[in-house]
């Protein structure tokens, strides 16, 4: 789960981070009425979204009159904002954020992981501030540092000294930087991130550190015992259909292809979506149904997938394991008969009562194909989907 | 032979009382599972399917000799059950459970390697050796005893090789599903290097999928240290980047973990790669001459 950037700014806040004041608001007469708060005669406005590339996109801008806020609030509040980072449609602006406005010397970039390799949080920093850091490191690792924190005993002084001096800094700069450091790894355990990510940390013209912006991300699994993060949902950000899904306990990744697929596990799910493009055709989406595939949850994947108007074809690929495949067939044919499908339906069942299940779904009298393997059950439903795109 | 587990291993299970627990206990009896016991809080003292039931582990340990444990206790439960095998005797823990915090199993992973002990999970189906053991939740018919060790990251996805080592007639020695989440208590390198001094595993197979470095990591393995034939497919080849594919490790993110990569990797180190997984099989008879 992702936060924006003005809930971020308010746990920097929390942690005693350096932050602009600001306000998030929601009308532009509100937008208005912050920078009065706020006094002084320019101002930044920034869009919140929960994508990256928004300055580029038109998302941040520096105002300098009342005039130029209402006009920036009037023109995104209700509007999709689209960056490089999100999809066609962008996403909606439902909140703006009037902050202060700094003067900036100099850019650096500051953010933690959960490292896979080492299984270690590590924090990056890096002189080369404000642009995508992962181009940095792509194209000038050496200017990527690293500190790795240790799960039992935590971050300490030491390493946010160590990246500090690394980084150039001086005199005050070395213990401020280190205030950020340990505000952020404290931030980052206590609230179960698995991102954080300041960019750009900038050096004001007086010469002191200055947190500009704030990625956070959360960790989903973690939720259950950060009540206040669940609060902070935005489920305007979300796809509405993967929304809807994730309700009905089906995990649903919407894709551009025209076969609709429908399968138990994560991994044969993926595997599914890759050997229908190995056969010339496109998934529609990737849709784990989960151990359980009750005829409930079958009828709602299937309203989910079929509400993807490129739909054309639908496969099914279930490997029963401990369920049995023919009580899978029935949940089918239910789900089939009881919405009707008017698209052709694969079916390839495997495991537990198959043989069982296929006759079921043969004798059904619909439109359902019973596949005999896992490839011709891709070829069959790319074949139905109207061949080789 | 086989790796971890054999018809000697003495199992209990934690959260034993549980709806999954008990199910998938009575399976494992079924299938010839040595289980010994099981532990619930404050039910210590009964009796369940047949056998005792301990309050801690450490009771479980010292009335039953286990060695093993597999977990189903809830994911906010996980961390505290785990450190509790690990700290009372078990060598071996195969947590099912999905949706633990990643924050808990990096504390979790440094206490268990502190401690010596094997840590199998979370997330995932389990180990089994057919004919043998079955600690987990696959499902037990389409094993077979045989030559072929499988690791994955993918439960279903091991069915499906295990379904198609069965068909031709290879089996396997041992299955172990290393589970799904970024930080799992083993990785493909540790399964890797158990298969490489089994001598009942002939062959091995690895199921990887998009997400982090550990299928290139094994790939460096395998170029040094393997000498058995090994078979890999990669799920995942045309999962869009930045988006969680179902398993939360499963997500391309920073531009690496894409299945591209993985299989150059795999390919550069002398694996035999398949881009069907339908084709694992086929795989295994191309490299080893198997009929």
């Amino acid at each position: 789960m992702n936060l924006h950037e003005y809930q971020g700014k308010q746990l920097f806040a929390e942690y005693g981070l350096p932050v602009s004041r600001g306000y998030a608001v929601e009308t532009p007469q509100e937008a208005v009425d912050a920078a009065s708060l706020i006094g002084g005669t320019m101002w930044v406005v920034k869009a919140q979204v929960h994508a990256g590339g928004r300055g580029k996109a038109g998302g941040v801008k520096l105002v300098k009159s009342k005039d130029e806020i209402r006009e920036f609030a009037s023109k995104w509040l209700g509007k999709n904002l689209v960056t490089y980072q999100t999809d066609a449609n962008g996403q909606p602006v439902s909140k703006i954020l009037v902050e202060s406005c700094t003067d900036i010397a100099d850019e650096l970039y500051l953010g933690a992981v959960v490292d896979r390799s080492s299984r270690r949080i590590v924090f990056m920093a890096s002189t080369e501030g404000g642009v995508e850091i992962e181009k940095v490191a792509h194209e000038t690792p050496e200017k990527i540092l690293r500190a790795t924190i240790d799960p039992l005993v935590g971050a300490q002084p030491y390493q946010g000294r160590e990246l500090a001096f690394k980084l150039g800094l001086k005199g005050d700069q070395i213990k401020q930087f280190v205030k950020i450091f340990m505000g952020l790894a404290q931030l980052f355990v206590d609230k179960d991130l698995a991102l954080i990510e300041v960019n750009p940390l900038v050096i004001t013209e007086e010469g002191n550190l200055h947190c500009l912006d704030a990625k956070l991300g959360v960790d989903g699994n973690a939720l259950y015992r950060q009540k206040a993060l669940q609060e902070m949902h935005d489920p305007s950000q979300d796809d509405a259909r993967e929304a809807h899904a994730a309700r009905w306990e089906l995990n649903y990744v919407a894709l551009d292809g025209s076969i609709g697929c429908m399968v138990n596990g994560a991994g044969l799910a993926m595997g599914t979506m890759d050997i229908v493009a190995l056969h010339g055709g496109f998934p529609a989406n990737f849709l784990d149904v989960g151990g359980g595939a009750t005829k409930e949850r079958v009828a709602e994947a299937f309203k989910i997938i079929l509400s993807d108007a490129n739909v054309k074809a639908v496969l099914i690929n279930i490997f029963g394991g401990i369920v049995r495949c023919d009580l899978i067939a029935e949940g089918v044919i239910g789900a089939v008969e009881e919405i009707g499908v008017s698209v052709p339906v694969v079916v390839r069942l495997e495991g537990n009562n198959a043989e069982l299940g296929r006759k079921v779904l043969a004798e059904s009298g619909l439109n359902i194909i019973a596949a005999t393997s896992l490839t011709d059950a891709a070829q069959q439903a790319v074949a139905a989907a109207g061949g080789k795109a | 032979m086989s790796i971890l587990i054999d018809k000697n291993t003495r199992v209990i299970c934690q959260g034993f009382t549980g709806s999954q627990g008990t199910f998938h206990s009575e399976q494992a009896i079924a299938y010839g599972t040595r289980m010994v016991g099981g532990v619930t809080p404050g039910k210590g003292g009964q009796e369940h399917l047949g056998l005792p039931v301990f309050n801690t582990v450490a009771d479980a340990v010292a009335a039953t000799g286990a060695d093993a444990s597999v977990i189903y206790v809830p994911a906010p439960f996980c961390k505290d059950s785990i450190l509790e095998a690990a700290n009372s005797g078990i060598r071996l823990i195969v947590c099912i459970t999905e949706g633990i915090p990643t924050l808990d199993m990096l504390e979790v992973k440094v206490k268990c390697d502190e401690l010596g002990v094997r840590l199998i999970g979370p997330n995932c189906p389990g180990v089994i050796t057919p004919g043998e053991c079955k600690i987990g939740i696959m499902p037990a018919s389409i094993h077979l005893p045989g030559k072929v060790g499988i690791v994955s990251r993918s439960g279903t996805l091991t069915y499906e090789a295990v379904k198609q080592t069965t068909d031709a007639g290879y089996g396997q020695s041992t299955c172990v599903g290393i589970g799904g989440d970024p930080i799992p208590g083993s990785n493909f390198i540790d399964i890797l290097a158990m298969f490489q001094q089994d001598p009942a595993t002939e062959a091995i197979v690895m199921i990887g999928e998009i997400g982090g470095t550990a299928e290139e990591e094994a790939a460096a393995y395998i170029k040094a240290n393997v000498t058995k034939p090994v078979v890999s497919y990669i799920a995942g080849v045309t999962a869009p980047k930045g988006k969680r594919m179902g398993h939360a490790g499963a997500i391309i993110s920073g531009g690496t973990g894409t299945a591209d990569e993985k299989f150059a990797a795999l390919e550069d180190a002398g694996v035999k790669t398949v881009r069907s997984l339908a084709d694992i099989a086929a795989g295994l008879a191309e490299i080893t001459g198997w009929k």
